[in-house]
């Protein structure tokens, strides 16, 4: 159903030399990575690490002040159907469920036709049919968070950024959203995406990025991470975290 | 016409059914709202532009088109009549005196309004949904539908307050349409003639009429916004 | 859907212009730029669908100051000019912006003040011995100070009255800058003398406690005159249809029209065309 097996994959996403700095502040420095298509990529570190900076610069909303960061066929660029993003607080338009859905399939120049068409399958493919006529703006967060999702998934991208897409919501919300995450995954979407929810990471990773300050501290596989972190930062921000 | 009382001078103009009375309403109505719709095709995505980009002279055209809405109806006119006299740039075209030069004074009146107001709503608009809609690459001159289309109910305001500025005034098109009977003698100028005249009775009942029509557009306008605001579940 | 209402207010507006623009082709109408006092009064109301019902060419008046009117006709914006002030018509002639000057009919100014007559003008035959006086007295006056055919017939009779309005004109002195008919309002409001025409004085509804307190002195005749903007000058003058609206106003026909208007019984406007032609 997704789209990862249609055409040829932009990923490996490279990043060489990547840094990022505002009024003299450095928030990345130099930062080397190299996502492939294998697995969910989780990006982790403490407040201030340069996660969402990070899936940002990755996903094209932001232009790098040093380095590049290139897809196999060219550099990242917003706005590429092919790789989505869905954001910490959901950003929906003032119209129905429906239309949020349609005015991104507009967007990426789906005929009319198909762009309903789609449209339904999404709702109906994530139980959100009921909710279609509901102006998106008086959904509750859990709602809006999964319209985004399906808005999202609606695009088939190749490779889906989540900006700590659970952070605002209850257990429940958590939950569907997973579910929702899932299914991408099956669907053959790469998934990359940040959150300080442990649990929520050992959950979810195949593999851990960790940033400490604006650097690249470690990168590795999910279950080697949660034992045995390589790095010292890691160390100590598992453990600082684990009580909870 | 005599009658001393305003209200009563109002209701036996509309009663009368005067064809002329009616004359004038379609006229102010016809003029005023093609220099709305005039207006509303320039000054929106003009305004939304403004509203999205960042170039250098960007500041000093806010402040021109913010100031542009204080602009004197007369002086409107008088630059309106100077254009377009036989004597002026556009003097072959024969528009001085005729409902089109009125449109043109009106839309140079309300335009300012419709770009400064649709510039500040789709600002906010802009602000909030940036990163959304660059993702789903929905930028530049893309963004414009979207973002004017999302800020619909704060632009009703915009558009109420053009229609405003131009059924009240007065000043230009009096100098641009010559106030001719049954030509560009709108609700406005009539009452000013009427004044004239020491009618001021009948003015007033003129003024009553177009009070009347502006609360009509008002009050529509209004409950339109309510119900499209219930149904979109906006919270504003 | 915003293409669609965007689509849809560029048509609505393009049909506006193009209605409006039809009325422009050349069977159309003539433009009259005249004074407030023959439009305000009723007079062209009374006397153009006679005209409209013979030729059938339809005049559209404007209704402005005498001077103002001048302008227009010298930019090229009317067709015809019809006001009143002898000596601005004939320069404009002499300066070849108008064909020729035809006198068409007259009324005269009235002196118009506050029942109480504080000044004490009431039963005066000589305007500018009334004037002398009010200046004397200080008595407030409303003045049009508008350059219109009637401000301009105000300055000379204060010349005549040895009084300089705009050396001794203090507090009592008012130029209000407008035309006729708020003038009289001001006066009305401000218990001032003014110089009106009658045929404005006729129609004006507002007069609180003012009434005609001196008239029929010689000086006070304000003749009209109706000239054809020059097509040497301004090749867009429609001059068949404008000099046959002049033809018109100075035959026996029109004259008679302009006789026939009447308010409350009272003639407004004596016609003294010189030739009867036609």
């Amino acid at each position: 159903m997704v789209s990862a097996a249609e055409g040829s994959s932009i990923l490996p996403l490279t990043l060489r030399g990547v840094g990022y700095s505002v009024a003299g502040r450095v928030l990345l420095d130099a930062v080397d990575l190299e996502i492939g298509p294998e697995g969910r990529t989780l990006i982790l570190g403490a407040n201030g690490a340069g996660k969402s900076l990070l899936l940002r610069l990755c996903h094209g909303l932001l232009q790098p002040g040093a380095g590049s960061i290139r897809w196999s066929d060219g550099p990242t660029r917003a706005g590429d159907p092919r790789h989505a993003m869905v954001f910490q607080r959901p950003i929906l338009l003032r119209r129905s469920a429906r239309a949020n859905i349609l005015h991104a399939l507009a967007m990426i120049g789906l005929p009319a036709a198909e762009r309903r068409q789609r449209a339904e399958e999404t709702l109906a493919r994530f139980g959100l049919g009921a909710l279609a006529e509901r102006p998106a703006r008086v959904l509750s967060g859990g709602e809006q968070q999964r319209l985004a999702m399906a808005r999202a998934w609606s695009l088939k991208p190749q490779v889906l950024f989540l900006d700590e897409p659970t952070s605002a919501l209850d257990p429940a919300g958590t939950r569907a959203v997973e579910e929702m995450i899932a299914a991408f995954a099956e669907g053959g979407t790469k998934i990359v995406m940040t959150t300080h929810d442990l649990a929520q990471a050992r959950r979810l990773a195949d593999e851990v990025v960790f940033l400490h300050q604006g650097r690249l501290a470690e990168r590795t596989g999910a279950a080697e991470f949660f034992d045995m972190p390589a790095s010292a930062p890691a160390r100590s921000f598992l453990k600082g975290e684990l009580p909870w | 016409m005599s009658e001393s009382n305003p209200f009563v001078a109002a209701w036996l103009l509309i009663a009368s059914g005067d064809p002329t009375l009616a004359g004038i309403v379609a006229l102010s109505l016809r003029v005023t709202l093609s220099a709305l719709a005039i207006s509303l095709v320039i000054g929106l995505p003009c305004g939304a532009f403004l509203a999205m980009s960042r170039f250098p002279g960007r500041g000093l055209l806010v402040i021109g088109c913010n100031a542009l809405m204080g602009l004197p109806p007369v002086v409107a006119g008088l630059a309106i009549y100077l254009l377009l006299s036989r004597s002026g740039p556009l003097g072959p075209l024969g528009l001085l005196f005729t409902p089109s030069a009125m449109v043109m004074a009106q839309t140079v009146l309300i335009l300012p309004i419709v770009l400064s107001l649709s510039r500040q709503v789709v600002e906010d608009l802009w602000e909030e949904y940036e990163e959304q809609l660059r993702s789903l690459g929905c930028s530049g001159a893309r963004a414009i539908p979207t973002l004017l289309w999302d800020g619909r109910f704060s632009l009703i305001t915009a558009i109420l307050a053009g229609f405003g500025r131009a059924s009240a005034e007065v000043g230009a098109v009096l100098i641009v349409g010559g106030n001719i009977a049954g030509h560009t003698r709108t609700i406005t100028t009539a009452i000013a003639l009427e004044t004239a005249k020491g009618e001021l009775a009948l003015a007033l009942g003129l003024g009553i009429i177009l009070l009347g029509l502006t609360l009509i557009l008002n009050g529509g306008a209004y409950l339109m916004g309510q119900y499209a605001r219930r149904s979109a579940g906006q919270p504003w | 859907m915003v293409r669609k209402v965007a689509a849809v207010s560029l048509f609505l507006a393009v049909v506006a212009l193009g209605a409006s623009a039809q009325a422009q082709s050349e069977a159309g109408p003539i433009t009259v730029a005249s004074t407030t006092s023959t439009e305000q009064s009723g007079l062209f109301g009374a006397i153009l669908p006679r005209f409209r019902a013979r030729t059938g060419i339809e005049v559209k008046v404007i209704a402005q100051g005498t001077g103002q009117a001048l302008e227009t006709g010298r930019r090229g914006d009317s067709d015809v000019v019809f006001v009143h002030d002898p000596a601005s018509e004939e320069r404009f002639v002499a300066e070849g912006f108008g064909v020729r000057r035809h006198e068409v009919m007259y009324n005269d100014f009235v002196l118009i003040g506050p029942k109480a007559d504080p000044a004490g003008v009431r039963g005066m035959t000589d305007v500018a011995a009334a004037l002398a006086r009010i200046a004397a007295r200080g008595a407030r006056f409303a003045s049009r100070g508008d350059e219109s055919g009637t401000h301009k017939a105000e300055l000379r009779l204060w010349q005549a009255a040895g009084v300089d309005v705009r050396q001794t004109g203090g507090a009592w002195y008012r130029e209000t800058g407008s035309g006729m008919g708020p003038t009289l309002n001001v006066a009305s409001a401000g218990d001032a003398y003014t110089l009106a025409d009658r045929g404005t004085w006729l129609s004006f509804r507002n007069r609180g406690e003012l009434e005609i307190l001196l008239a029929g002195d010689r000086r006070l005749l304000n003749q009209y005159g109706v000239i054809l903007v020059h097509p040497a000058r301004h090749p867009h003058v429609r001059a068949r249809q404008g000099q046959a609206f002049i033809d018109w106003l100075v035959s026996p026909e029109g004259q008679k029209a302009i006789a026939d208007f009447r308010i409350g019984g009272e003639q407004l406007f004596f016609p003294n065309a010189k030739e009867s032609a036609s």
